[in-house]
């Protein structure tokens, strides 16, 4: 590159390159008012929503609420309203995240820790799981469940989203399990202990951070997902918050901004807040993304 | 992967003492092994079962059904028919379907592969020169727009792009009168709404990717006297071309099967003007009741899902070898 020089370099004095501190002033400068402002995009349309929601008079205008008042949120503070749902939707991610993890941890054992002619097809099976649109698949879902009668049954919802997400799951908990070495298990085996003993008393303690990983990520999607319980719930007292969200703007939502965005918001603060745990405690905030770039 | 060599049996200890696997055994113990190498699987079950029934099942269920009549309500409800490759005819017959598809693609590639792709990269880059705090901050407002649940940040777009909604309310500040986006322009609304909320996900995986690439190679080329743009095409880039293609494959299929954002912003409408597939199968299925149908147009997805599922494996095999 430096054969594209012009013939006399001599003549014009260049810059001198500094490598340790490059130059920071103007090119900075220019990075961080372009940031700011991709910033102000990205914040405008989440400043509606707090907004909104301390304001009595919302409409779906930005501005500064008149006077700052909780209204909104006593009075979606209903258990119709809020607290069935929740509760709902925290049942529905527990329980995913939880029959998915110990399913993903059972599986990955021996796909971690013996050959078997099975393994092969099996991690090219759930890798090609891990890419199939589950929305493609909801309507050929809705008529099993009709034919299983588990249609509106919170247990068949948790079912089939634990095996939506297993095939992810078992990717990132092999991934996880294989950097744990069987040296330590070996150990084990010798002083008699059987392979479960070993996976509880000695690989799982020791992939904590990748199980965390795991189930908050399963959770963050059991938890914001709308799809799946929005075709296969159908009443009220057993939907989860996203639907009886919905269900809301339906009815109200062109008359009560404010009630939607409070609602929004408080349906939103718990996987907020645990993310911001999560990319405090598990190495920076692209743990997740980290985790699943493989 | 470091754990291959070591092949323990079940119990461990006791299979120490196995002679080694080509030595004659007498059959009894053969069969033994066989069976310790069996059981030594058991745990897979529970996720095969799982998978089976919940993910397989109803692959196999969605292409039978698209060969059937299978409805919502009324006789076929019960006893669906047997009808061929009608609806596949009848798919190629839809005007609708076509346009679907065509929308299908502007959406994943104007949304995903391009937006997506070039805004996270860019911000990537960018907070690399940037201010420590300005990044960290901007880098949080973008991420919480990815962490809300799918419905609210539906709402929030809803809001955003409506008539009297905050971008016409911006715009009028310029002195502009804006249209009612949601209805004037569908899909470059929920393209513009994909790429608020998507754009997160390129974003940390191209920052995780950038900070991997040792910074001797870039000074070495700054050095050699290449500009900005020059280190930028011909080493960065090409040094991070495994993650661009990982990248983009996984926000291609994440946004084939985007459902919510476009359901909850303008329902496919207006007419079918930002129906995309997804919301046509559902529309089919459930709104106009013809499972059959919907199953059809589920089973092409899931055809587009399947080629791109196996480029993308393809693409990351090199790497897992």
């Amino acid at each position: 590159m430096t054969t594209l020089a012009p013939p006399a370099p001599a003549a014009a004095p260049r810059l001198p390159v500094s490598v340790a501190s490059p130059k920071r002033t103007v090119s900075g400068m220019m990075a961080n008012a372009a940031l700011v402002l991709i910033g102000i995009c990205f914040l405008l349309p989440l400043a509606w929503l707090v907004l909104a929601s301390f304001d009595t008079s919302a409409t779906y205008q930005t501005r500064i609420p008149a006077s700052l008042s909780l209204d909104n949120f006593t009075a979606v503070l209903t258990p119709e309203l809020t607290f069935i749902p929740l509760w709902n939707s925290l049942v529905i991610s527990v329980g995913t995240a939880a029959i998915t993890v110990i399913a993903s941890l059972l599986a990955a054992y021996p796909l971690s820790r013996y050959q078997a002619r099975f393994n092969k097809p099996f991690m090219y099976g759930v890798l090609f799981g891990t890419c199939l649109p589950i929305t493609a698949i909801m309507v050929p879902v809705y008529s099993l469940f009709v034919q299983f009668n588990l249609l509106d049954s919170i247990p068949g919802t948790i079912l089939f989203m634990a095996a939506a997400s297993l095939p992810m799951a078992i990717f990132m908990t092999k991934n996880f399990m294989d950097s744990v070495p069987v040296s330590l298990e070996e150990a084990a085996w010798i002083d008699g202990a059987s392979a479960m003993r070993a996976l509880r008393a000695i690989v799982i303690p020791l992939m904590r951070p990748g199980i965390a990983v795991v189930s908050i990520f399963v959770f963050f999607q059991a938890w914001g997902n709308f799809f799946v319980p929005f075709i296969l719930l159908l009443s009220p007292s057993k939907q989860p918050a996203a639907i009886s969200i919905y269900s809301f703007f339906g009815q109200y939502g062109a008359i009560a901004y404010g009630q939607l965005a409070a609602f929004s918001l408080i349906y939103a603060v718990p996987v907020i807040a645990l993310y911001v745990l999560v990319s405090r405690g598990i190495g920076g905030s692209f743990a997740l993304a980290g985790a699943v770039k493989g | 992967m470091t754990t291959q060599q070591i092949v323990p049996g079940r119990g461990g200890a006791a299979d120490v003492a196995v002679p080694t696997p080509g030595a004659p055994g007498e059959p009894a113990r053969r069969s033994a092994r066989r069976l310790a190498r069996f059981l030594r699987m058991v745990p897979v079950a529970p996720a095969v079962a799982l998978l089976a029934t919940f993910l397989a099942g109803p692959i196999v269920w969605s292409l039978y059904g698209s060969f059937t009549n299978a409805a919502l309500t009324g006789k076929n409800a019960s006893d669906p028919q047997w009808i061929g490759f009608d609806n596949y005819v009848k798919l190629l017959n839809d005007p609708v379907f076509p346009l679907s598809l065509w929308l299908t693609v502007l959406f994943t590639l104007g949304s995903a592969v391009i937006a997506q792709n070039i805004l996270g990269l860019g911000l990537a880059l960018v907070m690399q020169k940037a201010n420590k705090q300005v990044s960290s901050t901007v880098g949080t407002i973008i991420v919480a727009a990815w962490i809300l649940p799918e419905i609210v940040a539906a709402f929030v777009c809803y809001a955003y792009f409506s008539q009297d909604g905050t971008l016409n309310q911006l715009l009028a500040v310029f002195g502009m009168t804006g249209p009612n986006w949601l209805y004037s322009f569908p899909m470059l609304a929920i393209i513009l709404a994909n790429l608020w909320r998507g754009t997160a996900f390129s974003m940390m995986v191209y920052q995780a990717a950038l900070g991997d690439v040792p910074p001797e190679i870039t000074e070495a080329a700054m050095i050699d006297g290449a500009g900005g743009a020059k280190r930028l095409a011909y080493v960065t880039i090409p040094m991070i071309r495994n993650t661009i293609t990982t990248n983009t494959m996984l926000i291609t299929l994440q946004t084939l099967s985007v459902f919510t954002l476009v359901y909850v912003m303008t329902a496919g409408g207006p007419g079918n003007d930002s129906t995309t597939l997804p919301i046509l199968a559902y529309k089919e299925a459930f709104r106009f009741s013809n499972i059959g149908y919907g199953t059809a147009i589920a089973t092409v997805m899931l055809l587009i899902g399947a080629i791109f599922s196996v480029v993308y494996i393809r693409a990351l095999r090199p790497s897992k070898a």
